[in-house]
Order: structure tokens, then C-alpha cells, then sequence
């Protein structure tokens, strides 16, 4: 049952990007086309659960025993670089076309505060190994969703004639806040 | 190099988020009000200022093949830092700030301006870019922090000062409210920009 909250919850009712802002650089910066964006969602996911599944046990058996807490930030961002660079080499070996495509957003995975802000909140919440995965999965399915909606509107948006001031961010943000209006529907839900 | 370019650069001409949109999640997260606005923007100036220093003093000593990886270590360092002296002097605002203090690591403005200049500069002209540009997007934080904290509870740094009547419309405070806020700031900043210079385009 705890699972089920857990999974409504990060993927609806707090969504990583509609709600907690986490991860609005790719958001807003590989949305153009629906394709990509699915690419770099289910990069996202991957790199996700690793990064869920590594600061977890970091935490645990390294920054906990030897009481250097403070180390964290440090720690987390480099076994996430680290990440990113083995997540690279994968894609490009297995799927060179997808690797073209998510092109210089590939490598800037790192800086994608979602993954960072997931792992930190998976420490605060004092999830289990198994719960942490899991609210990563269902954290990176949100933000996937919140993407791939994006850019299917976003393609639209660019058949329409947008008066000149609005062109560019300004429309893409407002058309994210009316998303984020629909997503605030879903508060209460858990 | 005039340092007063540079500085004035980042402030207003360069400004980190209303020209070169970075650095997007804090922005929209913490701005619920003008004084986390203000916190955060301080918060990332002094972690901008200090990683601007150390990276702009190391500049001939770091290989250019890790050197990312080196600046993600400097930045993280002063991010630790600052989390730590917001924790044990200002700890209302750093648990209102919460998980935004660690992520300012991972605030692509820092990153950009250690890779764009503090790594080709002086160490002087690169704390003054630091300065500028960190005080450009406090700046920004505190505009975009006080609209919202205006309309959606009617008051500005926490005091009243809407009449008794005016019912603040909460939706301005919540997530939606900062995407369009943002939206429409940044529609008025192109207004303004392309209307000063016609002759461009």
C-alpha cells in the first residue's frame, strides 16, 4: 500500500517538475519534439535509479559510519557525474541514433537538479533501499510525463501565430503553467 | 579589462535570468516571497563570488580535460559551506530554502560562469563577475519574489500592505502562479530590450 502512495504521489500529486521545480533546465531546453523528449526521459529514469540505488548504500555504510554527513553534497554530485558518463558510453555503444539526438543534453544529465534533488530527498524521507528505487522510478515517470505532455503541446504552439514579445520562453512558461495548473488537481489525491 | 563593464554586465545587460534564462529551478521554487528570493540570490551570489576566486586562481594548474569535474568539486565545496553557516545563523531561512541550498550546486549559472570566464579571467575581474552576476539574479529572485508575495498575500518582506478588502489570490504562491509570473516578466523584458534597439534583427 505504502508502494502505491509512494507512486501517486511522486508522479502526480508532487511532480518533480510541475510541482517541486526540480529539473526545468531539460523541461524547458528538450522539448521541442516528442521523440527527444522520450529519449532523454527514459535517460532520466536510468540514471535516476542508479543514482537512487548508489546514494543509498553511499550514505548508509560510508558517509553515516564514518559520521561525515557534511560530505554529502560533495559525494552525491560525483557518484551522479560518474553516472552520467557510464549512462554516455551505453547509449552511444547500444543506440548511436538516440545518442545524436539527445546530443550536449546527454552529458548535461549532471546538472539536471532532479536527479541531485531526488537523491537528497530520498535521504530526508528515510526511505529504505527498495523504497528509495522506487520513489526514483516513479519520480523519473513524472518527470517523463511532465516532458513528453510538454513538447506535444509545444509542437503545437509553434503552428500558431505567437505575438512577437511572447515568442520563445515566455509562451513555453506560461503554457507550463496551465499544466501545472491541471497537476495542482491532482493535491489531495494521496 | 573596465571592471565596471564587467560587473554592470551580469547585473543588467547579461542578466543571468532575464537574458540568458539559467539556473530556472530555484528561481521558480523559492520566490514565494521576497525575502527567500533575496535569501537564495545571496546564497548563490556568495557560492558564485567563491568559486569564481578559487577556480580563476587554479586556472593554469587544472588540466582542460577534467577540469569539469574539478569545478563541480570547487563549487560543491562552497555550496557545503554556505549550507553550514545558513544552518547555524539563519536557520528559518535555510529551512525555508530546504533542499534548494544543496541543489545550488547544481545551478547552471555557476557552472557557466566558471566555464565562460572565471577560467580565462584574472582573479579580479572574475570576483567582479561573480559579484554582477550573482547580485543580477538576486536581483531578479527578489522582482519575481515580490510580485508574487504582492499579489498572492499581499504583502511585500513580510509586512501588510494591501487594504482590508483585497483578497490575495493564493494561486500566485503556488506553482502555477511562478511559471506565469516568470512567463509575463519575461514577456516585458523582450518588450523593453526590442523596443530600445529597433534596428536590430
Amino acid at each position: 500500500m505504502e508502494i502505491f502512495i509512494i507512486l501517486v504521489s511522486s508522479i502526480l500529486v508532487n511532480n518533480f517538475v510541475l510541482s517541486r521545480f526540480l529539473g526545468i533546465c531539460p523541461f524547458l531546453g528538450v522539448s521541442r519534439q516528442v521523440e527527444t523528449a522520450t529519449g532523454m526521459g527514459m535517460a532520466v529514469t536510468f540514471v535516476m535509479a542508479m543514482a537512487a540505488f548508489m546514494t543509498k548504500l553511499i550514505q548508509t555504510h560510508i558517509l553515516e559510519r564514518f559520521e561525515i554527513e557534511y560530505m554529502q553534497t560533495i559525494a552525491f554530485i560525483l557518484v551522479i557525474a560518474a553516472l552520467v558518463q557510464l549512462v554516455e558510453m551505453i547509449v552511444q555503444k547500444t543506440s548511436p541514433t538516440l545518442y545524436q539526438s539527445l546530443g550536449v543534453y546527454l552529458p548535461l544529465i549532471t546538472t539536471n537538479c532532479a536527479v541531485l534533488g531526488l537523491t537528497i530527498l530520498n535521504i530526508n524521507a528515510d526511505y529504505n533501499l527498495l523504497y528509495s528505487v522506487i520513489n526514483a522510478i516513479a519520480a523519473a515517470v513524472g518527470f517523463s510525463l511532465a516532458i513528453v505532455l510538454f513538447a506535444a503541446i509545444r509542437e503545437r504552439i509553434e503552428l500558431f501565430n505567437v505575438p512577437e514579445v511572447f515568442k520563445g520562453f515566455p509562451i513555453a512558461l506560461i503554457t507550463a503553467s496551465l499544466m501545472s495548473l491541471a497537476f495542482l488537481g491532482f493535491a489531495g489525491l494521496v | 579589462m573596465n571592471l565596471g563593464k564587467v560587473f554592470s554586465k551580469g547585473l543588467i545587460f547579461d542578466n543571468p535570468t532575464f537574458v540568458q534564462v539559467l539556473g530556472m529551478c530555484p528561481t521558480l521554487a523559492v520566490t514565494t516571497s521576497a525575502q527567500n528570493g533575496l535569501g537564495m540570490g545571496l546564497a548563490t551570489t556568495a557560492v558564485l563570488i567563491g568559486s569564481n576566486l578559487v577556480i580563476s586562481l587554479t586556472r593554469k594548474v587544472i588540466p582542460s580535460k577534467i577540469r569539469i569535474p574539478a569545478f563541480v568539486v570547487i563549487i560543491a565545496t562552497f555550496v557545503t559551506m554556505v549550507g553550514m553557516l545558513l544552518k547555524a545563523y539563519l536557520p528559518a531561512l535555510d529551512a525555508a530554502l530546504g533542499i534548494f541550498i544543496p541543489l545550488i550546486v547544481v545551478n547552471c549559472i555557476i557552472l557557466a560562469r566558471a566555464e565562460s570566464f572565471a577560467s580565462k579571467n584574472s582573479v579580479i575581474a572574475s570576483i567582479t563577475d561573480g559579484l554582477g552576476m550573482g547580485l543580477g539574479f538576486a536581483g531578479a529572485l527578489v522582482i519575481l519574489g515580490g510580485i508574487r508575495e504582492f499579489f498572492g498575500a499581499g504583502s511585500i518582506f513580510g509586512t501588510p500592505v494591501m487594504v482590508d478588502f483585497f483578497h490575495p489570490a493564493r494561486i500566485i504562491s503556488q506553482p502555477p502562479g511562478a511559471f506565469l509570473v516568470l512567463g509575463l516578466l519575461l514577456a516585458i523584458f523582450n518588450g523593453i530590450t526590442s523596443k530600445s534597439r529597433p534596428g536590430e534583427k
